[in-house]
């Protein structure tokens, strides 16, 4: 990254202006008036891996150092190599930890390698070479064959089709499998070898669907002739040429500068609660290190002030401790302390912790149950990070279109000029049309049809007011002779659902769309003739307008501006006496759940249609603020329309939302939807949910309530805070017996919104987002409509960085929610009909709603009750494997002796009790998924981190304490008298630490054994192995002469332990003792457990 | 990492493994087993206390203390004095039978052989008989390493060094007739240590082993001569030596020193009688306020005199049928809701 911008730089010194560069057509000088200076740009090597072979190592350890943890290993390591006692230990896992991102940074490598070794094809005066994707350079004119991928980001220059176009598919950008139509800049298609031509075109950024810049194409020394370029003349790095049997374009971006590359970056790293919490307990364990290590360096210099301590006459000390200064000595005995307790820090829990997200992970891709037979795919995990997380979410807040329900659009009724059509059954009417209730208004009371011809102009506005194409599969034979083509047979395509299920409807009422050839618009009318129209502008789809355009001319050569869109755009900008027919209508669907888009026409005189004509050139001509003044010229062509009908299409809901929704409420979770939709649409869709109930009272903060004679909408706004505020906040009675009191449902929608959160500063009275945010939090459901892309964001924000942090979690299937997926704590995307936006930027991605429900119920509650064992479990087996060595520190004159061997103390985290633990987090299902599935109140119990709070965490360091001093003072006891064995032989030091160490490992792992309640035969096999092998290798160890070892100290130490009674007596009884707390509270708490809750619930 | 991939992108595997339905056992610790197996345990643990508390009650042990502190007490002399090989000695009756077979310990107080330096004042490479490492011992031996004129040390180290160097002689007194008790000093450190760990250079005689080498500095004779008696006990393989330098684990420990021979009068342990150990008197102990004991003490099946472990027992055994009886009563109340 560093290196693209120097380059950067470079190019902004070659170019004057800032925002925008020039390219040169195939290199080739200009006969401008500029001197030509090849301007310097990136080369077309795609990095996506983070490190080299050279900067791996350094690279790679000060990433690891910005955990503190991953410093303090620094610390101690440094530390070791001078005391050396155990270096090997911690060279152990800091390869652990580099080890697998090596080798993950190696398969990246691998994988560019793959992409910029392409072979390639580059025009070069006049010749076809073969080159390497990553030696293109900006200004090269590549050619392209079909279902080649674009290897950078390309002008088109000629395509192999008549037409001048091409066919992509970009799939593998945004997962929009559709073929789109790009352009080739007109003027260029005949000749690219000797095509003189200068790009100029703004520098790169990441947004896929934006793109501005303009070529000066110079011709035998006339004047150069200047086109526009737009996304539609760019291809895109990544998309695949589709239909087309070559194509020839320039490259403008090259590697790390493709907007491919640049969306690739920017993903913010995601740290779970857990993380945070082993932050915390690690802080404390590092304090108790710190404190235990000054403790024993200040008694050590007690205990040698005595006289005859220091330095008895048996103990000398060498020369050089004599004469090394005082307090150097007691630093470095400070450090020794350190490395000697260090292992209370529980390194291998990282690895473990590593190990366990990342296979346990794989639970959720596998899991069958998430998979979709319709879209022929399972769940999907980018990150493992946040396995636990999934546990703890306390807010949802789901994207309505294609989240809860199924963005599969049927059209259900229409209206024109206020009659109603409800489509039945083609089969049974003639015509497929029927009325059904005729005029909705009483006023109007002409009973019967319309006339036919506005019926008819209104199936034709369907028919031509949309971008959608035919699929190319089922293709006309000749143009001759149309077959009518079977409804179900006919493919459609189009970025959005709705404009199918519309196309679809019109077919049904006989008005079928035959495609779109070179500008032309073909539809076969009931009487079965081909009507052709002129496509002469589209004037594209788009949030901020909610409405789109098309222009045509007909055949007789009248000029029609046909437009669809919501209400609440289209209902300004027609004659108004027409609005209120429709508006009823309009209304009615939309409480009904229905999306309804409003038509309307407009008849262009010939004058108009110029000025549109030239304006529409002229914007789109324009390198700088395009999209504002096309914008302008859009505003202004769709005016003083007139209204002809209105469309309801269904969406129906997700299988099991109004389920799944209830089960998260059940499970304390709190419910939001965040939808661009309608207030009365969403509503509805909330209703079927069950999100609102019949008695939910609802609260209402939208523009409608805001306007209230005689005040300004400001002080309205207050009022109705306030008032909302005092019934849900302060009337609220206290939490406990919330559940049986009233339920509120807020509905708010975005432009009110926009007002709260940025009142703030004016108001000095209340902090109205104060407000707000309590009023929602005191509702089970909040609805908020009209919501922009980025004000999605903004509430998960705003709900994020509350009082208390809850845990987020959003999911969505759109381009609109991958903001508020990015923002919330977990983001889960849907793989919907939408692309693959929302999926790409998800943390886990899930075929359909429903599964969410098992993904936070089951599989979320599991991994956060696992892994929050597995962290407390690691400090506590730590924290009673160093204790007795802190203990005996007492009992040697606080020398530092070590009370275990050097091969114990490496291998007690490694191999004796990190087995168990990882297959008990892997493995473990305290209660069983189908229960964790039925009662959705089992998920509060771990609410708010329950496990990993200090109560737990001191309740675990008491028994780490407890277990500690039993195992040292129990054995303590029994060498008051060291001859143990019948032979009246004496056990020495190291027989008492191997004493120590054998209850400690069996009683940690047997602790572990009671913990579990779900053993399957790995855990069997894991924890009954690691006693073996604990068995075995102290056997093992004991029995050999090790020549590398310069002492020998368990030699056979382990045999003669068990060769005596007294041993195996006080390991017994020392274990029973230490486990019999844990035994008893199991016993007796079960009365009071979660089966018996669920009972009373 | 690929393959997984392509697996998800398919049919998950329908397997118990994968999706989490392994046949899994789901122990329930419910009172029906619980209260039972807690009396079961109690009341073996009882049985096994009361069988430890006995046997331990049957250990005789005989402790007395020779560091010579106060004025009355028989070394006090030897312990002010600085003279080698200070002679005094100790009496003792018995009125019984000392039920054999008795061992007879050294111990010493106060005594940190478990001091981290002082463990690792040693070189086990010399010790299994290594002659280069007679030549050029480990620095970890410093600062017993080398002597004042640069000769190696062997065996070097503090813990040989400080070898503990008092002897000891057990005499009977039988109507006036002094009689020398036999003491084995045979078999009192581990075999393996014996057989295996120490090992003498395979050199004859040893003498010329040790060539170029000078003694500890604190030791009166070379390891060589340890044993005077018995040619094959000397070197590092002396047992008295093999005894000292297993590290005690407390500060406060004991040391076997020697059996008493179970042959003639002393078949079946030390009979009644007057008893004297005259003891060489040489290990300085009063300097770090240490103390110095000599132990006779019969064992049984489970080691020396130690009412800890029959104590525990019965503390643990006891409590856990109070537990039983706890539970009992707290069941009996709730009408063991999970039995249903």
């Amino acid at each position: 990254a560093k290196k693209f911008k120097t380059l950067e730089w470079c190019t902004l010194d070659f170019d004057r202006r800032v925002d925008s560069r020039t390219i040169y057509v195939g290199h080739r000088p200009c006969p401008a008036n500029e001197v030509f200076i090849p301007p310097k740009f990136c080369d077309n090597r795609i990095v996506s891996s983070k490190y080299t072979v050279w900067n791996f190592l350094p690279k790679n350890l000060f990433e690891q150092f910005r955990r503190i943890a991953n410093f303090y290993f620094l610390i101690i390591f440094l530390v070791q190599v001078r005391v050396s006692t155990f270096c090997c230990t911690k060279q152990c896992y800091s390869d652990f930890d580099i080890l697998p991102q090596g080798y993950e940074d190696w398969l990246r490598h691998k994988a560019d390698n793959e992409v910029n070794k392409y072979r390639v094809t580059v025009l070069e005066d006049g010749r076809r070479i073969q080159k390497e994707s990553e030696k293109i350079k900006v200004g090269d004119v590549l050619e392209v064959d079909e279902d080649e991928t674009f290897p950078c980001d390309l002008i088109l220059l000629q395509s192999s089709r008549d037409d001048g176009t091409c066919f992509v598919t970009t799939a593998s950008l945004d997962g929009e499998s559709n073929h789109k139509t790009h352009y080739t800049v007109p003027d260029t298609e005949r000749d690219v070898e000797s095509l003189n031509a200068t790009i100029e075109c703004e520098q790169p950024q990441p947004d896929l669907y934006k793109f501005v810049g303009r070529m000066h194409i110079y011709k035998n020394n006339e004047e150069p002739t200047l086109r526009s370029l737009g996304p539609e003349n760019l291809l895109l790095k990544g998309a695949t040429l589709k239909n087309t049997q070559s194509i020839c374009g320039v490259a403008v971006y090259t590697g790390m500068e493709t907007k491919m590359a640049l969306n690739y970056q920017g993903k913010s790293q995601k740290r779970s609660v857990v993380e945070k919490s082993i932050n915390a307990f690690l802080l404390v364990y590092l304090c108790i290190l710190v404190s235990k290590a000054l403790v024993c360096t200040t008694l050590k210099y007690v205990w040698q002030s005595k006289p005859g301590q220091d330095e008895p006459w048996y103990n000398e000390k060498t020369l050089k401790e004599k004469e090394t200064n005082r307090y150097l000595n007691m630093f470095t005995d400070f450090l020794s302390f350190m490395v000697l307790f260090n292992f209370i820090i529980p390194v291998s829990m990282y690895v473990t912790v590593e190990m366990q997200k990342f296979l346990g992970s794989f639970f959720i891709s596998w899991d069958k149950d998430f998979f979709d037979s319709e879209i022929e795919e399972g769940a999907l995990v980018n990150t493992s990070d946040l396995n636990e997380e999934l546990g703890q979410v306390e807010y949802v807040f789901t994207d309505k279109t294609g989240t809860l329900t199924q963005n599969n659009m049927e059209f259900i009724e229409c209206c024109i000029d206020g009659h109603q059509y409800k489509y039945r059954d083609a089969s049974s009417e003639v015509d497929g049309f029927c009325v059904t209730d005729g005029p909705m208004n009483t006023v109007q009371q002409k009973a019967g049809r319309v006339s036919v011809e506005r019926e008819e102009l209104f199936l034709r506005a369907l028919c031509l007011c949309h971008t959608v194409q035919v699929k190319e599969s089922t293709e006309q034979g000749q143009d001759g002779q149309v077959v009518p083509p079977l409804q179900e047979q006919r493919g459609f395509i189009a970025s959005s659902p709705d404009e199918i299920a519309l196309v679809q409807g019109a077919m049904r009422y006989g008005f079928t769309f035959l495609g779109l050839e070179s500008k032309t618009m073909k539809i076969l009318n009931r009487t079965n003739d081909v009507e052709m129209y002129e496509l002469l502008h589209v004037l594209n789809f788009d949030p901020v307008r909610r409405r789109m355009s098309v222009i045509v001319r007909s055949i007789s050569g009248e000029t029609l501006l046909f437009c669809k869109g919501a209400d609440s755009s289209i209902f300004p900008r027609v004659k108004q006496e027409e609005v209120e027919k429709i508006r009823m209508h309009v209304e009615r669907n939309a409480t009904d759940g229905y999306r309804t888009l409003c038509v309307a026409y407009k008849h262009l005189t010939p004058e108009e249609y110029d000025q549109v004509d030239s304006g529409l050139r002229e914007a789109r001509l324009a390198l700088q603020d395009r999209e504002e003044k096309l914008m302008a010229v859009y505003n202004q062509v769709e005016t003083g329309m007139n209204l002809i009908g209105a469309t309801a299409v269904e969406d129906r809901l997700q299988e099991e939302a109004a389920e799944t929704m209830e089960a998260l409420q059940g499970a304390g979770i709190k419910v939001w939807v965040l939808t661009g939709d309608k207030m009365e649409t969403a509503k509805s869709t909330c209703y079927a949910c069950r999100l609102f109930k019949r008695n939910t009272e609802l609260l209402e903060l939208t523009v409608r309530t805001l306007e209230y004679p005689g005040k300004r909408r400001e002080d309205r706004l207050h009022d109705l805070l306030l008032e909302y505020h005092k019934k849900t906040v302060q009337d609220a009675p206290p939490a406990k017996t919330r559940v049986a009191s009233q339920d509120f449902g807020f509905i708010v929608d975005g432009a009110t919104l926009s007002m709260v959160l940025n009142s703030s500063s004016e108001n000095n009275l209340h902090d109205y987002k104060d407000l707000f945010l309590q009023i929602c939090q005191n509702c089970t459901s909040v609805l908020c409509c009209r919501m922009a892309p980025l004000q999605k964001a903004q509430i998960v924000k705003m709900v994020k960085n509350s009082k208390g942090s809850p845990i987020t979690l959003s999911v969505g299937d759109g381009a609109n929610d991958v903001s508020m997926i990015l923002e919330a704590h977990v983001g889960i995307g849907i793989k919907g009909k939408e692309g693959r936006q929302a999926v790409r930027n998800s943390d886990y991605a899930i075929p359909k709603l429903k599964h969410l429900k098992k993904l936070l119920l089951a599989h979320g509650h599991l991994y956060y009750v696992r892994i929050a064992h597995l962290v407390q479990y690691f400090f506590y087996k730590n924290l009673c494997f160093i204790l007795p060595q802190f203990l005996y520190q007492f009992f040697c004159g606080c020398s530092q002796q070590p009370l275990y061997d050097a091969a114990y103390l490496t291998m007690y985290n490694i191999c004796f009790t990190s087995m168990p633990i990882l297959a008990y987090s892997l493995f473990e299902q305290h209660i069983s998924i189908e229960m964790l599935l039925e009662n959705a109140t089992l998920y509060r119990q771990i609410g708010k981190n329950a496990m990993l709070r200090w109560g737990p965490f001191l309740y675990w360091t008491l028994l780490g304490v407890f277990h500690g001093l039993v195992f040292f003072f129990g054995v303590w006891f029994l060498f008051s008298n060291p001859a143990l064995q019948d032979n009246g032989q004496a056990f020495g030091n190291w027989s008492y630490g191997t004493i120590v160490f054998t209850i400690l490992v069996f009683t940690v792992t047997l602790k572990l054994a009671l913990d579990t309640r779900h053993w399957t035969w790995i855990n069997h096999f894991v924890i009954w192995g690691s006693l073996a092998f604990y068995v075995f290798f102290s056997f093992f160890w004991g029995g050999v002469i090790w020549p590398f070892l310069r002492q020998q100290r368990l030699y056979f130490v382990f045999a003669n332990m068990l060769s005596s009674v007294s041993a195996w007596l006080v390991i017994i009884v020392l274990i029973l003792l230490s486990l019999l707390p844990e035994i008893l509270y199991v016993v007796l708490r079960k009365p009071r457990g979660p089966y018996a809750r669920q009972v009373v619930l | 990492m690929v393959k997984q991939e392509s697996e998800s992108a398919n049919r998950p595997d329908n397997t118990a493994f994968t999706q989490q339905r392994l046949p899994a056992w789901q122990p329930i610790l419910s009172a029906g087993i619980v209260i039972p197996g807690f009396v079961l345990i109690g009341l073996a643990f009882i049985g096994i206390g009361v069988a430890l508390l006995v046997t331990s009650r049957s250990i005789q042990v005989l402790e007395l203390d020779y560091t010579g502190d106060g004025n009355g007490s028989p070394c006090s002399s030897c312990s002010q004095s600085t003279t080698v090989n200070c002679k005094c000695s100790l009496n003792f009756t018995l009125d019984t039978l000392f039920q054999g077979p008795v061992f007879f310990y050294y111990g010493l107080s106060n005594y940190f052989q478990n001091y981290r330096r002082y463990g690792a004042s040693k070189d086990d490479n010399q010790l299994y008989g290594d002659l280069s490492y007679f030549t050029s011992p480990s620095s970890s031996c410093s600062p017993y390493d080398y002597d004042g004129s640069k000769n190696p040390i062997v065996p070097c180290g503090s813990i040989a060094n400080s070898m503990f160097n008092d002897t000891f002689t057990l005499t009977r007194t039988v109507s006036g007739k002094t009689d020398s008790v036999p003491l084995d000093g045979k078999g009192i450190a581990w075999w393996t240590d014996y057989n295996v760990k120490y090992r003498n250079p395979s050199v004859t005689p040893l003498k010329n082993a040790f060539n170029g080498t000078v003694k500890p500095i604190d030791w009166a004779k070379p390891a060589y001569e340890l044993d005077t008696s018995d040619a094959s006990n000397n070197g590092f393989v002396n047992q008295d030596f093999l005894v000292w330098m297993r590290r005690a684990a407390l500060p406060n420990f004991r040391k076997l020193y020697r059996r008493i021979d179970a042959s003639g009068d002393y078949q079946n342990g030390l009979p009644a009688g007057n008893y004297t150990i005259d003891i060489t008197y040489n290990y300085p102990v009063r300097v770090f306020n240490g103390a110095k004991k000599v132990v006779f003490s019969n064992v049984s099946w489970m080691g020396g005199k130690n009412e800890f472990l029959g104590i525990a027992y019965l503390v643990i055994g006891s409590l856990c049928v109070v537990m039983s009886v706890v539970m009992l009563i707290v069941y009996a109340k709730f009408k063991f809701p999970d039995e249903e």
